[in-house]
């Protein structure tokens, strides 16, 4: 209990950093719904191509989708392995979960390049559009993310990510698994139900 | 135990637990156990089998897509909304610990969700199904 003073007391007895961020991670559920809802409605509504089913590479997509799961599986042994003390742990699956975001984000580049390579870019439909709007934001997102576990693999590099320092990787695990649960419902809703 | 792993609790309340309230559940008499409240996580044998079930899954919605007998017809949107689903429910529930955690973290999130999903449904509905009927 060296490590029991992490917070000043609060009414809820929850630390107001978590549940504060779980209303930040409520609001961008409406901010990702604004833009799925954009997408869905303009759906079929492009009078020029390309069109989402000449465009869209289904298998390298599911390979993304998959490194993007797996990111949130090391992400979890990452926490564990803060908040077990293991620096070795920490420094290891915290990693994993850097290089396979990175991964997801060089599909995420090779597919905007072949779209613009067949044509299709912000301007040129509907499509276009909504599509590079939503996942563009998506991949922000995950831009963040990796650039925010660089900077706790950088603490557990020095030492300085002991369990006292857990809750840190657990808001940052937050944020990495909802970047995960969006990609979720965008693989299916953009990629697999056209 | 939570507090040493930096979950919250406050440490006056930490060290008096509520009677008989547990993981963050009111007691009978309406009470947060604060120090239950949001301290179990799930074992890393659990994650592992999370991971392989999320892969199998996305496996199957892949593969659903590509079979003409169920792709062709209009089952393929509920089928795989509903797979999309079980994989969303299980990172939440078990990743992101809301199964664990007190249940106020699962209120702040689950209620814009809802909003959230509100919207998309009313917007579909405005723009794709009404017109056909006008």
């Amino acid at each position: 209990m060296a490590t029991a003073a992490l917070h000043p007391p609060t009414s809820t007895g929850l630390d107001s950093r978590k549940l504060g961020f779980w209303i930040f991670l409520g609001s961008e559920t409406l901010f990702f719904a604004s833009f799925i809802s954009a997408y869905m409605v303009y759906k079929g509504e492009s009078v020029v191509g390309p069109y989402s089913a000449e465009i869209l590479d289904i298998p390298l997509t599911t390979v993304s989708t998959f490194v993007l799961l797996m990111s949130s599986l090391a992400m979890v042994l990452g926490l564990a392995g803060v908040q077990q003390g293991s620096r070795k742990n920490s420094l290891l699956w915290l990693g994993v979960t850097i290089v396979l975001g990175a991964t997801f984000l060089a599909f995420q580049a090779f597919e905007f390049t072949e779209f613009y390579h067949h044509g299709l870019t912000l301007q040129t439909n509907l499509f276009g559009s909504t599509f590079f709007i939503l996942t563009g934001f998506h991949g922000a997102h995950v831009t963040i993310g990796v650039l925010w576990l660089m900077i706790l693999w950088l603490q557990a590099l020095r030492g300085k990510l002991g369990p006292e320092k857990a809750l840190n990787v657990e808001i940052a695990g937050l944020y990495w698994h909802f970047v995960d649960i969006v990609w979720i419902a965008l693989f299916t809703l953009i990629y697999l139900i056209q | 135990m939570a507090a040493e792993h930096g979950h919250g609790m406050t440490p006056h309340e930490g060290a008096q637990p509520g009677a008989g309230a547990h993981a963050g559940r009111p007691d009978q008499a309406g009470h947060v156990d604060p120090a239950h409240a949001e301290h179990e996580h799930a074992s890393i044998k659990t994650y592992l089998l999370i991971g392989l079930i999320l892969t199998v899954i996305t496996a199957a919605e892949v593969a659903i897509f590509y079979i003409p007998a169920i792709a062709d017809t209009s089952w393929l949107a509920p089928i795989l909304i509903t797979m999309s689903l079980g994989k969303f429910v299980l990172v939440v529930m078990y990743y992101m610990h809301l199964k664990f955690d007190s249940r106020i973290f699962s209120s702040v999130f689950v209620a814009p969700l809802i909003l959230a999903v509100t919207v998309v449904i009313s917007l579909i509905i405005l723009f794709k199904v009404l017109p056909t009927y006008l």
